[in-house]
């Protein structure tokens, strides 16, 4: 019944793809590309793939794929357990490797390694399964804080290097914001919505304490620690105390909104928030700084969780060739530096953080560069086709801690079980 | 009431079949005839996809490899019974779909009730209380998004205004206040398609009796539970049954609002994340079918409490 509808959906996605033959020669063969299907994303990849064609000689398909991330997923699963060549290269998310590998090409042996060791070897790392180099990197993210300068001058708070220390600004400039009129002000808003984004969110503060990264490397489930249970308590002493109650169903956009309306001191967002909060309309334009998320406390380190899209070629292809040369041209530094400039989004290849060009329209980029070169990577190479099973666990037990339902020492030593239930004891 | 029904019984052709011409018999034959063709369709676009999914239910089909898998009987079952998380969505989604069809049902019949009364602009109203419910759910479950939003959400800033709360409130972001947030919507959208059920029937009702009663000198309440209610029962339960079965496969709504959250997730949007987020199609395809069954077995007691007849008698 239900399974009805969602394959109907998908006929449906796959029948309405839009192809775009075009114009030119005959000669060459056609190669198709799923770009992501958001606004500027698709009119940027589309003219990107186009060019490609014209300078090769060959044609591009342009097929669009569904909005929703985990949608596009179950689309790419079913063509490619099917073995189609429907689409040649896919647009895949930093995650999704593991969950793929065995149907992607492995492009170690079709890429010169001088390509691949361009860009940030974390990235690269995450995109290797099993030692097959499944795809190559399009875009970075990594977290960022976002805070008011306007805020922290007016009350006399420095930028915070710990997560306490923000905890205590936060509280500051909040408590005094409200004194002088301002109702609605809060410290500190973040994703803590029970998704995907609150797995981005919690890690980065787990990590940030030195408390591992859930399931190590090697599969082994690590996150039933004393210093990840510090981290998790801190996380849930912030609400209704620096964070209203609301975070608790923020995404993205929702945290966004309350930042860039002037409601909060502080935000934890992705690189793209910063174009909006520098846009003509904005009530906090020139009034916002950016910089690394906290450390846990003296001892911790700054983290910003791993995200971003890559360009993947399809082991069924019929035009290997072709496909991972425009998978090639996609990520090249060319293009990533159009994306920059463009949409500004975070170039993979560190020589692009000393342009000039680039600096200038997103001045953040340089002085981050160290994060977005240290990002830390969600579990999903390690626990492979389980990724989103361990992701969904992570996410709602510390959903349940944030909410204070269930104390963060319980809550992650139910996860731990659960996890290791889930891996056969860190089998995967 | 008892007589009506028992003359409308008589009169129907199913209570006397002995009785059959060879003129109704052969509209019989056409009849099924004309009707196989869309029989064909609905085993094609209901029937096979049902089938498939029970029969996954029983296998560990995953969604990355559809053709490896293999059968591990009632392996997926045990596991559904003994998970927590599926029962917080079964019991999330009958907390919901009682709840909200009550609220529905008695705020239907108000407002049916209202609009059946010759008051001026009569046309106007029913077509402007139908809005909610003609706006496509995914719209106004991301309107309503809004709405509830805890910082700049309109809810708040009226409820704050009228002195009805002390703070804002989280919505959908509280545990405890996230499930009322649903039904809200939820009541907000459907009691339209209540009042347009139960108004149908409220203007069957002979005007007659009415005035009968009124001569006899009876009170409007006793009026309503003695006359009208018997009389519209038959239409009530349909409404009832359709309502209820809608609800106990909600996804939508709690899904837009919340996302995955446990504090909403119906037994719909805990099939969807096995089948699509984990790629368990074997596991979600045993949530779909155990869904399936409990709106079987709602319907069969409805049908069997309610005594609504769908028999040809009733048409």
């Amino acid at each position: 019944m239900f399974s009805a509808r969602v394959r109907v959906a998908l006929a449906a996605a796959v029948a309405a793809a839009s192809v775009l033959p075009l114009p030119g020669w005959a000669q060459g063969v056609t190669v198709s590309i799923a770009c992501g299907s958001v606004g500027a994303e698709y009119d940027f990849c589309k003219t990107g793939a186009e060019n490609w064609a014209k300078k090769t000689g060959n044609q591009v398909k342009v097929v669009s794929v569904p909005k929703d991330s985990n949608e596009q997923l179950a689309l790419f699963q079913q063509l490619l357990s099917q073995k189609s060549n429907e689409i040649d290269v896919l647009r895949i998310d930093i995650v999704w490797p593991g969950l793929l590998a065995n149907n992607l090409l492995d492009l170690g042996k079709a890429v010169p390694e001088d390509v691949v060791a361009q860009h940030f070897p974390s990235i690269v790392k995450a995109d290797t399964v099993d030692g097959k180099l499944v795809a190559l990197p399009e875009f970075t993210d990594a977290g960022l804080l976002y805070y008011r300068k306007d805020l922290l001058q007016k009350y006399n708070q420095k930028v915070p290097t710990t997560w306490q220390e923000l905890t205590s600004s936060a509280k500051v400039v909040q408590d005094g914001e409200r004194k002088a009129g301002n109702e609605n002000m809060w410290g500190f808003v973040f994703q803590g919505r029970a998704y995907e984004g609150l797995t981005c969110d919690a890690l980065e503060w787990v990590d940030s304490f030195g408390g591992g990264t859930i399931v190590d490397p090697g599969g082994k489930v690590t996150i039933d620690n004393p210093k990840a249970v510090e981290a998790i308590k801190l996380a849930s002493s912030w609400i209704k105390s620096i964070s209203p109650e609301g975070v608790l169903n923020y995404a993205e956009e929702e945290a966004r909104g309350a930042f860039q309306s002037g409601n909060a001191v502080f935000m934890r967002n992705w690189p793209y928030a910063w174009a909006l909060s520098q846009g003509a309309d904005s009530p906090v334009k020139d009034k916002v700084g950016v910089t690394a998320l906290p450390k846990g406390g003296p001892g911790g380190k700054n983290t910003g969780t791993l995200g971003g899209w890559n360009w993947a070629v399809n082991k069924y292809t019929k035009n290997q060739k072709q496909a991972v040369d425009l998978a090639m041209y996609m990520s090249s530094p060319e293009e990533q530096k159009r994306a920059a400039l463009e949409i500004s989004i975070n170039p993979t290849i560190p020589s692009l953080y000393k342009d000039q060009e680039i600096l200038q329209k997103n001045p953040f980029m340089s002085e981050l560069l160290a994060t977005f070169q240290n990002a830390v990577a969600r579990p999903s190479g390690p626990t492979g086709n389980k990724y989103n099973q361990v992701s969904s666990a992570f996410w709602n037990a510390v959903h349940d801690s944030l909410a204070g339902r269930t104390p963060a020492d319980q809550s992650l030593s139910n996860l731990d079980k659960t996890l290791k239930r889930l891996s056969h004891n860190g089998k995967w | 009431m008892e007589a009506v029904r028992q003359r409308s019984e008589a009169e129907s052709p199913a209570a006397a079949p002995a009785e059959l011409t060879e003129l109704t018999r052969q509209r019989r034959r056409s009849a099924r005839i004309f009707v196989l063709p869309m029989l064909a369709v609905l085993a094609v676009v209901a029937g096979w996809p049902l089938l498939r999914t029970i029969f996954f239910s029983f296998t560990d089909a995953n969604l990355g490899s559809l053709e490896g898998y293999k059968l591990i009987g009632l392996d997926n079952f045990q596991a559904l019974a003994a998970d927590g998380d599926w029962w917080n969505a079964v019991f999330n989604t009958v907390r919901f779909a009682i709840t909200s069809v009550i609220i529905e049902t008695v705020l239907g019949m108000i407002i049916a009730l209202t609009l059946n009364a010759h008051i001026p602009g009569r046309g106007m109203l029913r077509a402007a209380v139908l809005i909610p419910w003609a706006i496509p759910t995914v719209v106004s479950a991301q309107m309503w998004n809004w709405m509830y939003n805890d910082l700049y959400g309109v809810l708040n800033h009226i409820f704050l205004g009228l002195g009805l709360i002390h703070q804002p409130l989280a919505w959908t972001a509280n545990p405890h206040l996230a499930l009322t947030a649903v039904v809200l919507v939820d009541v907000w959208k459907t009691t339209p398609f209540m009042t347009l059920l139960i108004l149908a029937a409220l203007q069957l009702v002979p005007l007659e009796i009415y005035e009968a009663a009124r001569i006899d000198g009876i009170s409007p309440l006793k009026v309503f539970w003695r006359v009208t209610l018997p009389l519209i029962r038959p239409a009530l339960m349909v409404a009832i049954i359709f309502r209820t079965l809608d609800a106990l496969r909600i996804f939508d709504l709690p899904f837009i609002l919340t996302g995955n959250s446990k504090a909403t997730a119906s037994m719909a949007v805990y099939a969807r994340q096995q089948l699509i987020d984990f790629q368990d199609v074997g596991y979600g395809s045993a949530a779909s079918t155990f869904l399936f069954l409990v709106v079987a077995v709602f319907t069969v007691i409805y049908i069997t409490a309610g005594r609504v007849r769908f028999g040809t008698g009733d048409r």
